[in-house]
């Protein structure tokens, strides 16, 4: 098997400051861990995979340190599952290349979902946010060209929660869901026949709509890079100004 | 009421799901992250159909016959023609769910891939499988919300429930709680692949340990042709794993050469006229394997997409040309790719029925764990299909038999751990597998293999794991023969009196192999 990951010419060391929780109810603290590598793609994911990989794991101190729990899963920016706090902001642990970041990397679980351990959390308010707003149809769809742009744009979402990290009018519990919410439900407003679209818009103007501030710093850091904009402005359009339009009527 | 257990919430988990839900059926959807992190969001190029909407006459029959010849009728036949037959359907229920695939003239449009004589693999860009998830995603909720689907979303599968020769259940544990609990019903098994026997190695998620398959393999559980693994022949190096450059780049028109004596070789074009590039994947990746090894050629193969157009690039290829710029910093559209083969799929696994029962009663299994729909080497664009199909499949089985007994509830108070050895020891045993199972095999290879994990074994003990392993071993040893992407340099000829799968199975502790 060839090697994995490409080889620059310089080794480079890195300094991970890792905040640390045993459990949901234990204290949290700091532990510090040295990383080496020549590999220049390494990211953040691959010094985790390394620490954890290593049979007796010592922090910056030479102390015994247990594992790091963490999620992942795909290692290639796809399934959201490493979203973590990387230098003060939401991001995939993969993609984050370690060269980009500076010697010393503050590495922190997303901070609007409860901590499960480390840097694990429980994103499950996202996945009942979806399921409150009924994103699901109704019935069978008949598929239509000019919708296939903006349904393929929203089904890009991870479900990773770093826009609802960093967006300023989130929090888990309120009545606004944020992007994670919205960009799955701007599908639906889009790909659903008129006639059946009125309880999804409903849902669109009370969750999403009222509550978005129009910071857009969800648009900033999402990993998918999908065009948060062009999906609001899309589905304001069919929420709130044609159905403004509409009632006048 | 009876409630069905899925482990796994991937494509054909989620179909599993949706299919019982549809018919009325509780199940519990058990899986080690939520299904946004299953491996099937990474599925590039494609489902396929003979959906023939491309003007080319295909047909059912046609898609048959090339996946029987592709798995070099290794397949379950009957299987084959049951899954052709309802592909079509199949990706017209994708599309109803909203699955936005590639349309042109106001309907689907389909493209090349790999071993197929036919445009026949409907697709959403270079997204499909994250397309196809978000849909079922959404389909599946519907289900949630109304009570029929209850997800297990960080919970992790440890054994089969099996009294007296029967399935009753599963123990799952929670992995965020740490406590375990029985779950009773019928099981269907969708957890992918054996892509973590080989950590590292695979295109494949993290998450697959293959503790899953390696533990139902040593509860009894048949498996059929292990010693099949799929060498992609488009991968390129990523820190800790192989990341994949789908064959729709080559579906699209990417080409393969090889530098010989100074100039481009494009030697799939010059061997095989007529499938040219798209030849199947195994007869690709073998063909890389040699030229790298002529004394007149370099060592690196090359796949050339200079020549396809922006608008293919735009409206086909968008994720892959960004993916290749962050990862290897070259623009495909400017400069040709190195690529190597790098283990892609597992095309052996659980052996079952055309409905997808296993030799044990009320276990079933479906998608990439099992082994019927692609012989010896599978056809991109069909992997997508099994999984969707087998979930579907498997569903309908336990539908059709009706409801027995009561499942009760789920209480988490155990305290269950999967049987498995340290990392060190699991990478140890990728190395011995890998050795011996390479694209090109022999049986002094395998022996060296075999004899390397006896003494892993003896030096570390015996897990479900080594046990799984040395299935795969024995089985490539017992298939005296090259068939698919099975290639023994000591017997580089098809044997015909071979032409049946390769099962293999743990009986007293004695992991036993017959063709």
């Amino acid at each position: 098997m060839p090697e994995t990951g490409r080889k620059g010419v310089n080794a480079m060391t890195t300094e991970l400051k890792i905040l640390r929780r045993e459990s949901a109810q234990s204290e949290a603290y700091r532990q510090s861990f040295i990383f080496e590598t020549e590999d220049e793609n390494a990211a953040v994911s691959t010094a985790l995979t390394a620490l954890n990989a290593r049979d007796d794991l010592k922090d910056k101190d030479g102390k015994p340190a247990k594992p790091i729990r963490w999620e992942c899963s795909c290692l290639q920016k796809k399934c959201g599952a490493c979203a973590m706090v990387i230098n003060g902001s939401p991001r995939l642990a993969c993609d984050s290349k370690l060269k980009e970041l500076g010697s010393v990397v503050t590495v922190e679980p997303l901070r609007k979902f409860p901590v499960v351990a480390d840097l694990i959390v429980d994103r499950k308010v996202m996945f009942d946010s979806l399921r409150e707003m009924s994103v699901w149809l109704k019935s069978e769809l008949t598929p239509d060209e000019n919708t296939q742009d903006i349904a393929y744009e929203a089904s890009g979402c991870l479900q990773c929660g770093c826009c609802l990290d960093v967006c300023p009018n989130f929090y888990a519990g309120g009545k606004f869901v944020g992007m994670a919410g919205g960009v799955p439900v701007s599908r639906l407003i889009e790909q659903l026949p008129k006639d059946e679209k009125s309880e999804i818009l409903k849902e669109y103007r009370k969750r999403v709509y009222e509550g978005c501030g129009k910071s857009l710093a969800c648009r900033k850091i999402c990993p998918a890079g999908l065009d948060i904009e062009k999906l609001l402005v899309n589905s304001n359009a069919a929420s709130v100004w044609k159905s403004l339009f509409w009632r006048k009527k | 009421m009876e409630k069905t257990i899925i482990i796994g919430a991937g494509l054909s988990g989620l179909t599993a799901a949706i299919t019982l839900a549809r018919g009325g059926r509780h199940c519990l959807l058990v899986s080690l992250q939520a299904s946004e992190r299953a491996q099937s969001v990474l599925a590039e190029g494609g489902i396929n159909a003979a959906l023939d909407v491309m003007g080319e006459g295909d047909s059912p029959q046609y898609h048959f016959e090339d996946t029987m010849k592709g798995g070099v009728y290794l397949a379950d036949e009957n299987a084959v023609r049951r899954l052709t037959k309802g592909a079509p359907e199949v990706v017209r229920w994708l599309a109803g769910l909203g699955v936005p695939f590639n349309m042109a003239e106001g309907h689907l449009v389909q493209r090349n891939f790999g071993g197929q004589k036919k445009k026949r693999t409907a697709y959403a860009k270079s997204s499909t499988g994250k397309m196809i998830m978000s849909a079922l995603i959404d389909e599946a909720r519907k289900y949630e919300a109304s009570g029929l689907i209850e997800r297990f979303p960080h919970h992790e599968f440890i054994e089969a429930v099996i009294e007296d020769g029967v399935c009753k259940g599963a123990v799952v544990r929670d992995c965020y709680t740490d406590k375990s609990a029985v779950m009773r019903g019928k099981v269907i098994m969708c957890c992918g692949g054996m892509a973590g026997l080989f950590p590292n190695m695979t295109t494949g998620t993290t998450q697959n340990s293959g503790y899953a398959a390696a533990k139902l393999f040593e509860q009894g559980v048949i498996f059929g042709n292990t010693e099949m693994l799929q060498y992609h022949p488009t991968t390129i190096g990523i820190p800790d794993k192989r990341c994949l450059v789908t064959e729709a780049a080559r579906g699209e028109g990417g080409r393969l050469y090889i530098e010989r004596n100074g100039e481009k070789w494009y030697f799939m074009e010059e061997k095989y006229p007529e499938l040219k590039n798209l030849m199947p994947r195994d007869v690709v990746s073998r063909e890389m394997y040699f030229v790298r090894r002529r004394e007149d050629c370099g060592d690196t193969v090359y796949l050339d997409m200079t020549g396809l157009s922006a608008e293919i690039w735009q409206k086909r290829l968008p994720d892959l040309r960004a993916e290749i710029i962050h990862y290897l910093a070259i623009d495909p559209a400017e400069k040709p790719v190195p690529v190597h083969e790098g283990i892609h799929y597992f095309m052996g696994g659980i052996y079952t029925d055309i409905n997808h029962r296993t030799n044990i009663s009320g276990l079933y299994a479906a998608g990439e764990c099992t082994c019927q729909y692609h012989g010896a080497n599978r056809l991109g664009g069909n992997s997508m299909l099994g999984a969707v199909f087998g979930g579907k499949t498997a569903a309908e089985d336990i539908l059709a038999r009706g409801e027995n007994g009561n499942s009760g509830e789920t209480e988490f108070s155990g305290e269950c751990h999967a049987d498995e050895p340290s990392e060190a020891v699991r990478k140890e045993l990728g190395e011995i597998l890998y050795s011996g199972l390479g694209i090109v095999r022999s049986e002094a290879g395998i022996d060296s293999a075999i004899a390397r994990l006896d003494a892993l074994e003896k030096r570390e003990g015996i897990y479900p794991r080594t046990r799984l392993g040395r299935s795969m071993l024995m089985s490539a040893k017992a298939r005296k023969e090259s068939r698919g992407a099975h290639y023994r340099e000591d017997h580089p000829d098809k044997d015909e009196s071979l032409r049946a799968p390769t099962l293999s199975w743990c009986e007293d502790g004695e992991v036993r192999v017959r063709i």
